[in-house]
Parts: C-alpha cells; structure tokens; sequence
C-alpha cells in the first residue's frame, strides 16, 4: 500500500465503524417500535440509541466517508499531490477526537438529545464541544481541497476542473455555506448555555440556524454520491458520460439553491410568518429541477454503456449492463430508490402537504430512502470499487458484494413503504412504543410495524455482509500485482479547453451568498426584533 | 453547450412539472387559503401557568359561534387531557409549552403544530366527523415522549 492512500483509508474506516455501530442499534430500533420486547428494552436506552444511530449515520459515517472519498478525487483526478497532507492529518484527528467526545457523553446517557440536538433540550457540554471539533475537522478537509485545486490551476490556466473535481469543489462550497449556521447555533448558543455561561436559549432561533444547516446538509450527501453517478458509474458500465456540461450546470445549480430551503423543516414552527416559509417552498420545488437533469443524464449515459456493449432495442440493452458488479448492481438500486424517494420529498415539502406527514414515521420513511439508501447503498458500492484501488487487493467474499446491495433494496422497500404507511396513519417519528394504551388508532399501526422491523432485520443482515467484505478484503484480500488505476468516466462529446460560465466558482458563491442573506437574514432580524423569552435547560433523560 | 433534441424535451417536461407543482400549491395557498400554522406571538415560559392567555386553559365558545382551546403541551402531558369540541365548527387550538419542544398532532386530522416555549402555537380546522381522536406529542421531549397523548371528543352538532 502506497503511503497517500493512507490518509483516504483512515477516513474510510471510522466511516465503517460508524456504520456499523449505527446498524446494530438500528435493528434494535425497528423492533422496538414494532413492541418486539428484547431483553434490557427501555425507554432510556431506545432514546439513546436513536441519538447515537442518528449522528453515527447523519453525521460521522457520512462527513468521513466523504472527506476520504473527497481526497481520493483530488489526488486522482488532478493527477497531482494534495497541498496541505499535514492539515489533512491534524483535521482527521480533530474530527476524529470530536466524534469519540461526542459519542462517549451519548453512551455515558448524558446526551440523549437525537441528532438534531434542539433546545432547550440540554446535552452535557462534551457533545456540543465534540460535534464542533468534528465540523472544525471538516473545514480542514475543505481548506486541502481548495488549496489543491488552485494549485492545479495555476499549473493549468484556462481549463475547467476535471468533472469529478467540479462536483466536489461543490460539495465544499455547500458545506461551508452549511456549516455556518450550525457553527453559529452551537458555538454562540448552545456551549455557553450548556457550560452555565449564559442562561437561556430561544429554541426557534436554534431551530432556524439547525435547519440552515440541516438541508444543505442532505446536499453535502448527495453531491458526491452525484460525482459517483456521473463520473465513475458510465465508466464501470462500460460507457462514457452523456453530457459533461449539463452535470456541470446540475453542481452550480446545487451551489446556488442548497441553503435557501431550509423552512420547509419548519413548516409547523411558530413565530415564523407564512410568506417566508413560502418563499423557502419555492427555491424547494426549484432545487427539484437539477435533480431531474441527473435522471436524465445517468439513465442515458447508462444507455450509451449498453449499447457499446452490443445491446439492441427499446430495452435491450438493460439485460448487457454489468449487474454482475458490486458497484453498479449498488449504485443503480441506490438511484433507483432515490426515485422513491424524490416523490415523497415532494409531499413533505408541500407547504400545504407538510401537515399531515410532519414528525411522522413517513418522514423517517422518506430520509432512509434518500439518506440511507440512495446516498449510503452508493458508498458501500463505492467501497467496493476503491478498495481494491487503495489497498491493492482483490474484494473478498464477492458473492456476499453482489447480494448484499439487493438485500439492502428489498429490506429499505420493506422498511421504507411500511414507515410511509404508518405515518400516514399518523403515527410519530422517535417513539419508543407507539402503543398509546391500546388507542384505535395505534392499533392500525402494528401490522406495519411489524413489516418496518422485518425490513430492520434484512438491512441489518445486509450491513453485516458489507463490512465482512470491507474487513475481510482488509485483511485476507489476495494481493495484486497490478491493480486496477482509479479513473473516471469520458464524456461522449470532448470537454470544451476553456472554463465557462459554469466553471466560476467564486461568482455563483457570491450569488449562493445573496441569496442565504434574503432568505435567512431578513426573516431572522423579523425574529430577533420580537419579544423574546429564553429557556432554560431541560434534561429529562 | 450541446443539448439533445430528447434532452431539451425532458428539460422542458421536467420545468413543466415543477412550474404545476407550484402552482397547484399557490392555488390552494391563496385560492383555499391551505397555510401551515405559522403564528407570530411569544410569551415567557416561566409565567405560563399566570399569564391571562393560558391562566385558564380548556374550551370556550365565543359569540360568534367559533370555538377556542387553550392547551399547555408539557413534559409529558396535554392540560386538559381530554378536549370536547362540536363538529362543524371552526376550532381555533392555542398551545404553548412551558419547557420542552412538544408536537400538538390529532391522528386522521389535518391538526399538527410543534409547539415551543416562548411561542404561542395556533392552528385552526374545522372537524366533519364526531367521534374520537388521540392526540399525541411527536416532537421528541425525553423519556417520556411516547407516553404523551390526550384525546379529542368531536361531538355532533345538537
Ligand atoms: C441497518 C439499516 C438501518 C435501519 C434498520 C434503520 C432504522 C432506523 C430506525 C428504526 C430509526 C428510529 C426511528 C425513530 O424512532 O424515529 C432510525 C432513525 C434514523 N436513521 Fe436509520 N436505519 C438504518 C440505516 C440508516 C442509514 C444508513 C442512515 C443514514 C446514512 C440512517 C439515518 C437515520 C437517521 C438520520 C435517523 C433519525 C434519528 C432521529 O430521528 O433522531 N439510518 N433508523
Ligand atoms: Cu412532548
Ligand atoms: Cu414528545
């Protein structure tokens, strides 16, 4: 193993551990809301380990699979070194040191807050110190990938950024943009608060500034999943990409639309005025458009594959595509859901809709869709892709990566339709028994979870046969003399010399910016001139 | 830029649908007047229980013939905890919260409101059916969230 591979590999692993910790307490969720009574069942545990399942998944098996993901690019895709190796090492430690703060105080029980952390719930100071450190972590990671990029324009004056680069230098520009209101809400509000400086919190402004983060934050997830769909999946299909430009357009678009969206988390909030959570509804339902174009891009590029390798016909050549592979079988089953997925968002996001789904089991139902299949099944596929790559071993237990993304698809469909149903039925989201003594209503809902929990029991299955083929290819993977180079896919019509309009980072930022400060800082300065009384903390956990 | 003939059309085709999304939702936005709750009115959390607004909390009936329910969302109960409305009349519900983030959901309506501390939550439907509803808490308040639940009693109209 080469030593540059280290520092993506280390990334990679903490996201694994994340994941699979978080599988573990998974199923035990899915069971218990379906009253399956296991052995230590109590509410104090389910509440603490939907906390520790949220943030390990949401926030650490994410953000560290992406920042190792993220310097693989860099370095491959500009064929050059990263700028800054020692910056990136000290952030993967303080990321990684804040996550083991973070989740230390969860297990101790003192943090059984749920990922989203709102106040005037109150953690033990240790979580909001270690989720800072991770997101400080990150800006690190951000700080190499723009550093490396100028370095290689510099070498390369004119050109636009190779396409996968592009995506990422996305994912960056939406993460900094993400991550300052969620730096805001804890930094300014929520350490002091928790250490006794300051007394209380107004827990809509918190809300606010967690929500412009938090959907950007789905954007941060998705974005690179996009780079795997546009760059390296038309490569492993055997095709090229159909439109380089449209996919460039696509990640501006995401730059521009990702932050101004964030009140239609908060559609049932009071002390926010309609016509501001309108104005957020639209730049939701505009934000829908990029996502369309992708569709568009992938299914033709996935043609194009197809056809190249001799099929014929209307559909034809669907049956020539590669499904013998572990990446493509996961990434196409992950777009595949997103479809799904993409439908019920639409519902949630319906300023009129929103009502009868909010805080409902069909909202856990619609992000472990988009989250937890769309976004995690393509990076247990791109798992199986790097690495190889990186350690320069073959996949151990193939079999186990071929069905595993399958098993994955039919648990999530299980999983997924049953939680849609049951919120339509009413049921909340983050119940620890959804029994309600023996209300009419719940017991319309125990069919259904019952379904969730099978699905539980297959994704779980399915999360155990990824790591065993991560871990196992590890440690027992047959070495490679050669292996295969990490390279991404050509378009079908030649990358124009020069950067266009598209490939100006720093004017849509400036827009992107703009746009934050009408939708955030008109309706926040609204808020801030009301009368406001703070809370106290809570800690009845 | 290169676009595709059947490229242009999804584009369009997609635009299209975005552009009657919204649209059917401005309809029943300003047609229907469909808006989610968005009330703009705070009060301190520590003097619920004296405030006039919530001093008295349960059901009256004004002149006109509406009704209003004042409600405390609290760990982990509704005050009252049973809710007695007629059907067919505007319902005007008003909670606050007096600690924690609570959720104000009547199962199988259209009644779903987070309620804050510091805020007044108002949301206001009409009820066609008699008969009885569960109303639970579904924002997360600790560890007793899943226990958090009232009822409604919509009765027919005399
Ligand atoms: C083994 C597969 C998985 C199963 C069986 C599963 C199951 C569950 C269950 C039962 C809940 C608790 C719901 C509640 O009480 O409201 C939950 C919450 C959640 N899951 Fe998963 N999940 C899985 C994988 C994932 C993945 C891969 C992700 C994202 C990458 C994810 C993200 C989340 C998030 C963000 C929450 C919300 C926690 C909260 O409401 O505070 N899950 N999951
Ligand atoms: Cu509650
Ligand atoms: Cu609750």
């Amino acid at each position: 193993m080469n030593r540059a591979q280290r520092l993506p590999l280390a990334h990679l692993w903490v996201a694994f551990a994340a994941f699979g910790l978080a599988s573990l307490m998974a199923v035990m969720q899915a069971m218990s809301r379906a009253e399956v009574q296991l052995p230590a069942r109590t509410a104090a545990i389910y509440y603490l380990s939907v906390t520790a399942h949220g943030v390990l998944t949401a926030l650490v098996f994410t953000t560290f699979f992406i920042m190792g993901f993220g310097y693989v690019i860099a370095r491959t895709a500009l064929r050059r070194p990263l700028v800054g190796e020692g910056v990136a090492w000290a952030s993967f430690w303080i990321a990684l040191i804040g996550t083991l703060l973070a989740t230390l105080v969860i297990v101790l029980g003192k943090a059984s807050v749920l990922y989203t952390f709102y106040p005037p719930l109150q953690a033990h100071p240790g979580f909001y110190i270690g989720a800072a450190l991770l997101v400080i972590g990150s800006w690190g990671w951000c700080w190499v990938m723009v550093r490396t990029y100028r370095a290689w324009r510099r070498d390369n004056s004119g050109a636009p950024a190779p396409l996968a680069m592009h995506g990422l230098l996305a994912t960056v520009i939406v993460w900094i943009l993400a991550t300052i209101g969620v730096a805001i809400e804890v930094v300014v509000l929520l350490i002091p608060w928790s250490l006794g400086i300051t007394k209380t919190v107004d827990p809509i402004l918190a809300r606010a500034l967690f929500w412009w983060f938090g959907h950007p934050l789905v954007y941060f997830w998705l974005l690179p999943a996009y780079v795997a769909w546009y760059t390296i999946l038309p490569r492993e299909a055997g095709g090229k990409l159909f439109s380089d430009p449209l996919a460039r357009v696509v990640f501006v678009l995401f730059i521009v639309l990702s932050t101004p969206v964030g009140f239609h988390h908060q559609f049932m909030d009071p002390g926010i005025p309609a016509g501001w959570k309108l104005f957020h509804t639209v730049n939701t339902f505009a934000i829908l458009f990029p996502s369309f174009l992708t569709a568009f891009t992938v299914i033709a590029s996935l043609e194009v594959a197809g056809r190249m390798r001799g099929g014929r016909g209307l559909f034809g050549w669907l049956g020539k595509l590669p499904w013998g592979e572990p990446l493509f079988t996961s990434v196409v089953l992950a777009m595949t859901i997103f479809a799904v997925g993409g439908f019920s968002g639409a519902v949630n996001a319906g300023y009129g809709m929103n009502a009868m789904v909010h805080n409902t089991a069909w909202v856990q139902g619609h992000f472990h869709l988009t989250v937890g299949s769309a976004v995690a099944l393509t990076f247990m596929g791109l798992t199986y892709w790097l690495l190889p790559r990186l350690l320069g071993r073959e996949l151990k237990f193939p079999a186990f990566a071929q069905v595993q993304p399958w098993l994955w698809f039919v648990g999530m469909m299980f999983f997924a339709v049953a939680n849609h149903v049951t919120g339509l039925l009413g049921m909340p989201r983050r119940v620890y028994d959804p029994a309600y003594f023996g209300a009419a209503a719940a017991r319309a809902w125990a069919p259904w979870t019952a379904v969730s929990a099978a699905g539980g029991v297959i994704l779980f299955v399915s999360a155990m046969s990824f790591l065993l083929v991560a871990v196992g290819t590890a440690l027992w993977g047959k070495r490679m003399a050669s292996p295969p180079e990490i390279a991404y896919a050509e378009p079908l019509e030649p990358v124009p010399p020069r950067r266009s309009l598209w490939d100006r980072f720093g004017l849509w930022t400036v827009l992107a910016v703009l746009l934050v400060l009408i939708a955030y800082g008109l309706p926040l300065f609204g808020l801030l001139r009301l009368e406001r009384f703070g809370s106290p903390g809570f800690k009845p956990f | 830029m290169k676009v595709y003939l059947y490229e242009k059309i999804w584009m369009w085709g997609s635009a299209l649908l975005i552009v009657a999304f919204l649209g059917s939702l401005l309809a029943t936005t300003f047609g229907l007047g469909i808006r989610p709750p968005s009330h703009v009115e705070t009060i301190d959390p520590k003097a619920v229980r004296t405030d006039p607004r919530f001093a008295a909390s349960g059901v009256t009936v004004r002149p006109d013939g509406s009704v209003r329910v004042v409600a405390l969302a609290q760990i982990w109960a509704f005050v009252p905890n049973e809710i007695r409305v007629p059907a067919g009349r505007p319902v005007t519900f008003r909670v606050t919260s007096p600690d924690v983030l609570h959720g104000f959901q009547i199962v199988g309506t259209n009644v779903n409101a987070m309620v804050a501390p510091g805020y007044v939550s108002q949301v206001t439907t009409t009820f066609h059916r008699p008969g009885e509803y569960l109303i639970v808490c579904n924002e997360y308040c600790g560890l007793g969230h899943h226990v958090m639940a009232g009822k409604l009693i919509v009765e027919a109209a005399p």
